[in-house]
């Protein structure tokens, strides 16, 4: 017992205060910024490895992005990852940064739909479904609920069953062969339900996205309501983007 | 003159592909099957590609004592309705890989023992084999019932499906059903041409263990390109895998505890491993170090204020977790869920050809940092944790030792740090006909790559192995015999890929 209490005590508080707040300091990849400063562009586009940026003008789309960040090692003058982590969104436009705009990603209120802020402000219980997720992204969405981000306290929270929930976070790029479990999954959960995608593989294929052994056909179908992006994404990142979705950020 | 029925090889060796010698298929099974004999060698992959006409077989035995690799090859003919006898019907440590390649290429095996696919893979030969009627294991009894998990879990993990058959409570066969997380990913390394793609495909293969997959193909591409890792390199892969093994290990800790309800070991072993987490976001920007490890090149120096961060992060680590886990190994309410659960015996794990941690806590000693040194752990030898009981205990014990003995070895490296190397933008090309394999010793266990060139230096083949291609076997014999409830600690205690598995 006393052993118990000295364990607790040299623990001391280990939960951040307030995850809306937090600064993270470079060489965390967050937000990029592109200047305006002139480059051989056909080199920089043939750089990517996945075909995230384009040109005219010059632009990044995070939905694609696996955050090597290599364009910025090689091109320090023209592309800078900040560590700004607020990057979730749900307009799909939002998730392409463009050059010389420097402004933070932010939700989109008006593509929120009304049932969600109502039903889901207090209480909202997710189910993960990974579909050939590479086991990143879950890693960090466990970590998300762990004592150092604790996202419980906002009474959003994880949950065995797809009946317990009020919608599913996709991980992964969908492979042919989870496809049909995950509608299965998303089939089960009751009304109204939401539907977000959580890493650069989840929302594009990131690396994978022109192979061949990937069925995305469910996407096809639905509308999304929350991307997160990221390789994998930052706790932070999933947090504050729900609770925006949630309207639960102050 | 007896001609050579193999050739062999070292660790990170890049060699002639033509220069191994084509085996007829009876004297290629005989001459393995010689080599699996003895208790120094271990089949650390077997494999085939379609090559001039045929389908080539590969099989690389590693000697663990002697640090060598011998390679062997067989031509055989695709599509045709020949029955060859498996390799798995004398050693069953081989029977996953030719699951696999019967699978793929529709080869006919006549005493195969168990012959079913492995992960549905796009491309496969028998199109109509559908993951939705996998062909389980079934006994026919009235007393007995199945319980069928997955493939979505109840927590947040990767998919795979799971079939109990029960009496009671208790478990008498579980069988593992994989190939969910298949994406594809082998094909895709010959596909996209890109050095920079096909390391990030390398980290994504498992993305709790970027840095050992990451490795492997570094390791590989410095060879085939006759390029010497400097000191730089070898210490960032070195440090990184030691910070990885350290992290995963107690994250484990915290989901085993989590799994037996005690939830203060839980939450302080989880919270133990932020700041090792944070260290590499620190260094390269991402918690799980995705970016970190680059062939040829080092994009984040190891700076002298990054050498303090990560020692004053130990030095606060080490005492919080002695402290935690002393406190563990003396809560009989955990004890008595870990001893004599889920137990694999050394005959089993030496059958199976289990790897890493599931060998080593049976007992058997296989450890790539000892057997097959690369990167920094040439320069000190190795002694790796052995345990015996091959219970989830065993298993428990081989993290909390291997944690300190990564904080050690990281301490250790860090008395020198080498200078950053400004390497101009050098990009050398494979060599042509070219075979090359790399082994790293990954937290979960050996990780194997393999890699053929052609004659212009394009990459034919390339194989990936994660441990957990020997190992989930063991996870299906550990459950054996036990409560059903005690499934999600022992799964928790091997802590097994499924991406790892997908290649």
């Amino acid at each position: 017992m006393i052993n118990t209490l000295k364990i607790l005590k040299h623990q001391g508080n280990q939960f951040i205060k307030d995850v809306t707040k937090v600064v993270l300091q470079e060489p965390f990849h967050g937000r990029p910024v592109i200047s305006n400063v002139k480059v051989d562009e056909f080199e920089l586009i043939n750089l990517c490895p996945v075909g995230a940026i384009k040109t005219q003008p010059i632009q990044i789309d995070l939905g694609k992005c696996t955050f090597c960040s290599e364009c910025a090692i090689k091109f320090p003058d023209k592309i800078k990852f900040t560590a700004d982590y607020k990057i979730s969104t749900n307009d799909p436009l939002s998730l392409i940064i463009k050059e010389g705009v420097d402004k933070t990603i932010e939700l989109n209120p008006g593509l929120i739909r009304q049932e969600i802020s109502s039903f889901f402000h207090d209480s909202l219980k997710l189910r993960q479904v990974s579909a050939a997720g590479d086991n990143s992204a879950e890693l960090e969405l466990n970590a998300a609920g762990n004592v150092n981000f604790d996202i419980g306290r906002f009474g959003i929270e994880f949950v065995a069953s797809p009946r317990h929930a009020d919608g599913i976070v996709i991980t992964g790029p969908i492979s042919e062969n989870m496809a049909m479990p995950l509608q299965i999954c998303y089939d089960a959960v009751p009304d109204p339900k939401i539907i977000i995608l959580c890493g650069v593989d989840a929302i594009s294929g990131g690396i994978f996205s022109d192979s061949p052994a990937l069925n995305r056909k469910f996407l096809d179908k639905y509308k999304v309501d929350l991307y997160v992006p990221g390789n994998p994404p930052h706790p932070l990142t999933f947090i504050n983007g729900v609770l925006d979705l949630i309207k639960k950020r102050k | 003159m007896m001609m050579r029925k193999y050739i062999t090889i070292q660790n990170n060796e890049t060699i002639d592909f033509r220069t191994i010698p084509s085996l007829e298929y009876k004297e290629f099974l005989e001459t393995n099957i010689l080599f699996l004999k003895d208790v120094n060698n271990h089949c650390v992959n077997y494999f085939g590609f379609p090559y001039a006409g045929k389908l080539k077989l590969v099989c690389c035995i590693a000697n663990d004592s002697k640090a060598r690799i011998k390679l062997t090859c067989a031509d055989i003919n695709i599509g045709t309705n020949d029955v060859y006898p498996s390799l798995s019907a004398h050693n069953l440590a081989l029977n996953i890989f030719e699951r696999e390649l019967s699978e793929n290429f529709g080869i006919k095996y006549s005493d195969h023992p168990w012959l079913k696919p492995v992960r549905y893979p796009v491309d496969r030969f028998d199109k109509s084999s559908q993951i939705s009627n996998y062909p389980f294991y079934q006994i026919e009894s009235e007393e007995l019932h199945e319980v069928g998990v997955g493939p979505i879990h109840a927590g947040i993990i990767e998919p795979g499906h799971f079939r109990f058959i029960c009496k009671g409570e208790q478990i008498l066969h579980l069988e593992i059903q994989l190939g969910y997380q298949h994406r594809g990913i082998e094909k895709l390394f010959l596909e996209k041409n890109k050095l920079l793609q096909r390391v990030i495909l390398a980290e994504s293969i498992a993305g709790d263990t970027t840095v050992g997959h990451a490795s492997a193909f570094a390791n590989i591409w410095e060879s085939l390109c006759g390029f010497e890792p400097d000191e730089e390199l070898r210490f960032v892969r070195t440090i990184a895998l030691e910070l990885e093994r350290i992290a995963i290990h107690t994250g484990d800790l915290s989901a085993i505890c989590g799994d037996v309800a005690y939830q203060l070991g839980s939450s302080v072993f989880s919270r133990l491993r932020t700041p090792v987490i944070n260290f590499f976001q620190a260094w390269c920007g991402n918690r799980l170090a995705k970016g970190l490890i680059r062939p040829i090149v080092n994009n984040y120096i190891f700076t002298s204020e990054l050498r303090k961060l990560l020692l004053k992060i130990l030095d606060e680590y080490e005492p919080d977790f002695n402290e935690m886990i002393k406190k563990l190994f003396h809560n009989p309410g955990c004890l008595v869920r870990f001893e004599k659960t889920g137990v694999v015996s050394y005959g089993q794990a030496l059958k199976i050809g289990a790897v890493g941690m599931t060998a080593k806590a049976s007992g058997l000693n296989r450890d790539i940092r000892l057997s097959h040194p690369s990167d920094l752990y040439k320069n000190f030898v190795h002694q790796p944790v052995i345990k015996h009981h091959g219970d989830v205990f065993s298993r428990t014990q081989i993290r909390r030792e291997e944690i300190l003995q990564s904080i050690a070895y990281i301490r250790s490296i860090l008395e020198k740090i080498p200078p950053h190397q400004n390497r101009k933008e050098i990009s050398p090309k494979p060599r042509e006909n070219a075979f090359t394999i790399s082994l790293v010793e990954g937290w979960r266990g050996e990780i194997c790559h393999c890699a053929v060139t052609n004659e212009l230096g394009e990459l034919i083949n390339y194989k990936v192995k994660d441990p957990s291609f020997h190992n989930w076997l063991a996870l299906a014999l550990a459950v054996r015999r036990n409560g059903i409830s005690d499934f999600p600690i022992c799964n928790k205690s091997f802590n097994l890929s499924y991406c790892g598995f997908d290649l």
